[in-house]
């Protein structure tokens, strides 16, 4: 067993854990932080797969973006949830049924896949070549222009979209109808 | 050096915990949270396939991208609304959020 063996397993097992926690924790606010570990956990994994520029993205759009305002939407609604006692829907059984079939069909296919034991090719490029070679791909015409302007116009609208949602003005209208 | 099926097997681990999550919890926060754990561990699927069938093209790592710009989007919608529904009916539990229950 290498070093990076190691390290893997480790990062495997807390980022587990870690995602664990996020889905049985009571309390939201925990629940975030554990949020945070896990994504962290996601971006070591990036670094141990050589993209080394998708784990700053990870750390940048994830850590830095998401999960603040995860945990900013979380303090705006403290109390939310009535009814501490459970966290869980009455169903559970049926969603952790569900994943464990899910687990279970996923575990089989992986296990017939024809490509289960590669091992990593020596990369032909060197980090800041591949970069360069990406950047470039994002924005030529003929490979990944059209999905990269897709995901601006989304981004453009999910923006407007969030600011109408959550204005205030709407609120008062509403309530005003009621 | 890790064999490819350890990620593979991470990634799908990652990817049922995050379904359960989305399945069973009552707050719609951890819902959404429960959703980037999913989506984390399809990033996770497409750079480890990246890496190990076909470092030199850049297929992999652009999708990923792409990934995380729709995640970033969604997360910002589905917040927008929780703050825009916790105003109108002071929760989030998504058992009382019924207004579209026919």
């Amino acid at each position: 067993m290498t070093i990076l063996q190691i390290i893997f397993l480790l990062t495997a097992f807390l980022t587990l854990l870690a995602a664990l926690r996020v889905v049985t924790s009571p309390s939201m606010v925990h629940a975030a932080l554990w949020l945070i570990l896990a994504l962290a956990g996601v971006a070591v994994v990036f670094i141990l797969l050589n993209a080394t520029f998708l784990a700053v993205v990870q750390v940048a759009v994830y850590i830095d973006a998401i999960a603040i305002m995860i945990i900013i939407v979380v303090m705006l609604t403290r109390g939310a949830v009535r009814g501490q006692g459970h966290t869980v829907s009455k169903t559970w059984w049926a969603a952790a049924l569900s994943a464990l079939v899910m687990l279970t069909g996923l575990l089989v296919m992986l296990l017939q896949a024809p490509v289960r034991g590669a091992l990593p090719p020596t990369l032909p490029l060197d980090q800041e070549a591949f970069l360069e070679r990406l950047g470039q791909a994002l924005v030529d015409v003929n490979q990944y222009i059209l999905p990269f302007e897709v995901a601006s116009v989304l981004l453009v609208a999910a923006m407007v979209g969030a600011i109408i949602v959550a204005w205030p003005l709407f609120v008062r209208r509403g309530e005003e109808e009621r | 050096m890790i064999p490819l099926s350890w990620f593979l097997i991470f990634a799908a681990l990652l990817f049922c915990v995050g379904l359960y999550g989305a399945l069973a919890r009552r707050n719609a926060i951890a819902i959404l949270m429960a959703i980037e754990l999913m989506l984390n561990a399809v990033n996770i699927n497409l750079v480890a396939f990246w890496r190990y069938l076909g470092p030199e093209a850049v297929s992999g790592q652009a999708f990923a991208l792409v990934v995380f710009a729709v995640a970033a989007s969604e997360a910002a919608v589905g917040l927008a609304l929780m703050i825009s529904i916790y105003r109108r009916r002071h929760t989030v539990a998504v058992e009382e959020i019924d207004m579209m229950k026919w």
